[in-house]
């Protein structure tokens, strides 16, 4: 079966600076793969350019069957990312947000409340603005708006950033359930001990470049 | 998931995807109240401001009142379509299009539905601060009410293209304004004319330039549908 995830010799730009800078990666069906590396090493880039938002100027980059080189938007679609930003309007509601997400992707409104459900967002927060909500709440609904799309390929940057410590526990139980029904989880994180618990594979960038890939003893689907 | 999607581009696929973005962005600002709170008191304020200025030769603000009436409209939108696009801009709810399947046509005819309505709105209470403020009558009702649709069709889909365009841009707030106000410039002469003869101050007919306005609208509707996708790209 073809990787999920192929990139061979990727090369991508913020700018002129070439933030990814000939990667080469594959990633399986099912796997839960960790990037790690230092601030800048290009994590954040290469989720980025996996969901098809970055552009891949060079080299070989292929996702879900998608080629990104020729057309990084038809894969949209079919990721979901959770990156620094929550993608959510301030002004509307936890539930008006995660509607909307929700329906954009052909999910329903009952696919956005299940996934408001399994982050544990309480009941009382749905008609807050999200404005009202603190940090780790707003990540939790942003989270659930992912969910809700049912992705076949999770980007997360730093999932576990801004929650407490039940909401750390969600975030790695649903990575451990994508894995298990066949979704392919990718995700950086600094958070070492955790992250090295849930993946079972460490891909370790530095430079725009993998440095190092080490198989552990996390999920796998 | 993929399989339950409809795949994007079909025209009842673009028109579903309008409608959610229309729906999703009259909310908004019904919830923030900034159009009703800020960019309307601005456009009465300028009307009011007009009329102090041109007060002391009535002949003079009314021969004005069409251009005025246009110039005040043009400024609020730039205003309401700089609101409209900075929303996406905030916490990265642009990328968030990007990534959810809507059609690029979609999402900018939705944004263009929404700021058509807020835009008419807009566009009434403006014509009765006229009425009010500078003693305006209007001579033929139908007509104008032709002509400022067609017009504001025309500015909420220039406005939509280039909301889109500067969206993420720095100093899109001075930007846009830039872009924008040169590209409505046929707007500007043709809302006047029309407005003109709806007044009653042009005797000449009013209609072919509804005519005008409606072509320039579908012209602009047509290359931001099209345009849409790779300004969405750019942004």
């Amino acid at each position: 079966m073809a990787p999920v995830v192929h990139l061979q010799q990727a090369v991508a730009l913020i700018g002129r600076f070439p933030a990814l800078a000939g990667v080469d990666l594959d990633v399986d069906a099912g796997e839960v793969v960790l990037l790690r590396g230092p601030n800048g090493a290009g994590k954040t880039t290469l989720l980025r350019a996996c969901a098809g938002l970055v552009p891949v100027v060079s080299g070989t980059a292929t996702v879900l069957g998608c080629d990104l080189v020729a057309d990084r938007g038809a894969v949209r679609r079919r990721v979901g990312l959770l990156g620094h930003a929550t993608h959510l309007d301030d002004d509307l509601s936890v539930t008006e947000n995660v509607d909307f997400w929700s329906q954009a992707a052909g999910a329903t409104r009952a696919d956005g409340r299940a996934a408001l459900e399994r982050l544990e967002v309480a009941t009382r927060l749905y008609d807050l603005p999200v404005r009202a909500l603190s940090a780790g709440q707003r990540r939790r609904v942003s989270l659930a708006a992912v969910l809700a799309r049912r992705p076949e390929l999770w980007l997360l940057d730093e999932p576990h950033a801004g929650l407490d410590a039940a909401g750390r526990d969600v975030v790695d139980g649903l990575m451990a359930e994508a894995a298990s029904v066949g979704a392919t989880v990718l995700f950086a994180s600094h958070e070492l001990d955790r992250a090295e618990a849930v993946a079972r594979r460490t891909v370790v960038i530095a430079g725009g470049a993998v440095q190092d890939d080490e198989v552990g003893e996390g999920h796998d689907g | 998931m993929a399989e339950a999607v409809t795949a994007p581009g079909t025209l009842r696929t673009v028109l579903s995807d309008a409608r959610l973005v229309a729906a999703k962005d009259l909310r908004l600002e019904l919830r923030s109240r900034v159009g009703i709170s800020q960019v309307l008191p601005f456009a009465l304020l300028v009307v009011l401001l007009f009329a102090f200025a041109l007060d002391p030769d009535r002949r003079v603000l009314g021969a004005a009142t069409p251009g005025l009436y246009w110039m005040v409209v043009l400024f609020s939108s730039v205003l309401a379509v700089g609101r409209s696009f900075g929303v996406e801009a905030e916490d990265g709810v642009l990328d968030g299009l990007r990534l959810s399947g809507l059609s690029p046509a979609g999402i900018y005819l939705g944004k263009v539905g929404a700021l058509l309505v807020e835009l008419l709105v807009l566009d009434l209470v403006l014509a009765l601060a006229v009425v009010v403020f500078y003693g305006t009558d209007i001579s033929g009702p139908v007509l104008l009410a032709a002509v400022v649709g067609t017009a504001t069709v025309g500015i909420a889909a220039a406005g939509g293209a280039y909301g889109g365009l500067t969206a993420r841009m720095r100093g899109r707030d001075t930007l846009l304004p830039l872009l924008l106000l040169p590209l409505l410039a046929p707007v500007l002469i043709g809302g006047t004319r029309g407005v003109e003869v709806a007044l009653g101050r042009d005797a000449g007919p009013g209609w072919p330039w509804v005519g005008l306005l409606g072509i320039f609208a579908l012209v602009y509707l047509t290359l931001g549908t099209l345009m849409f996708r790779p300004l969405l790209e750019d942004a």
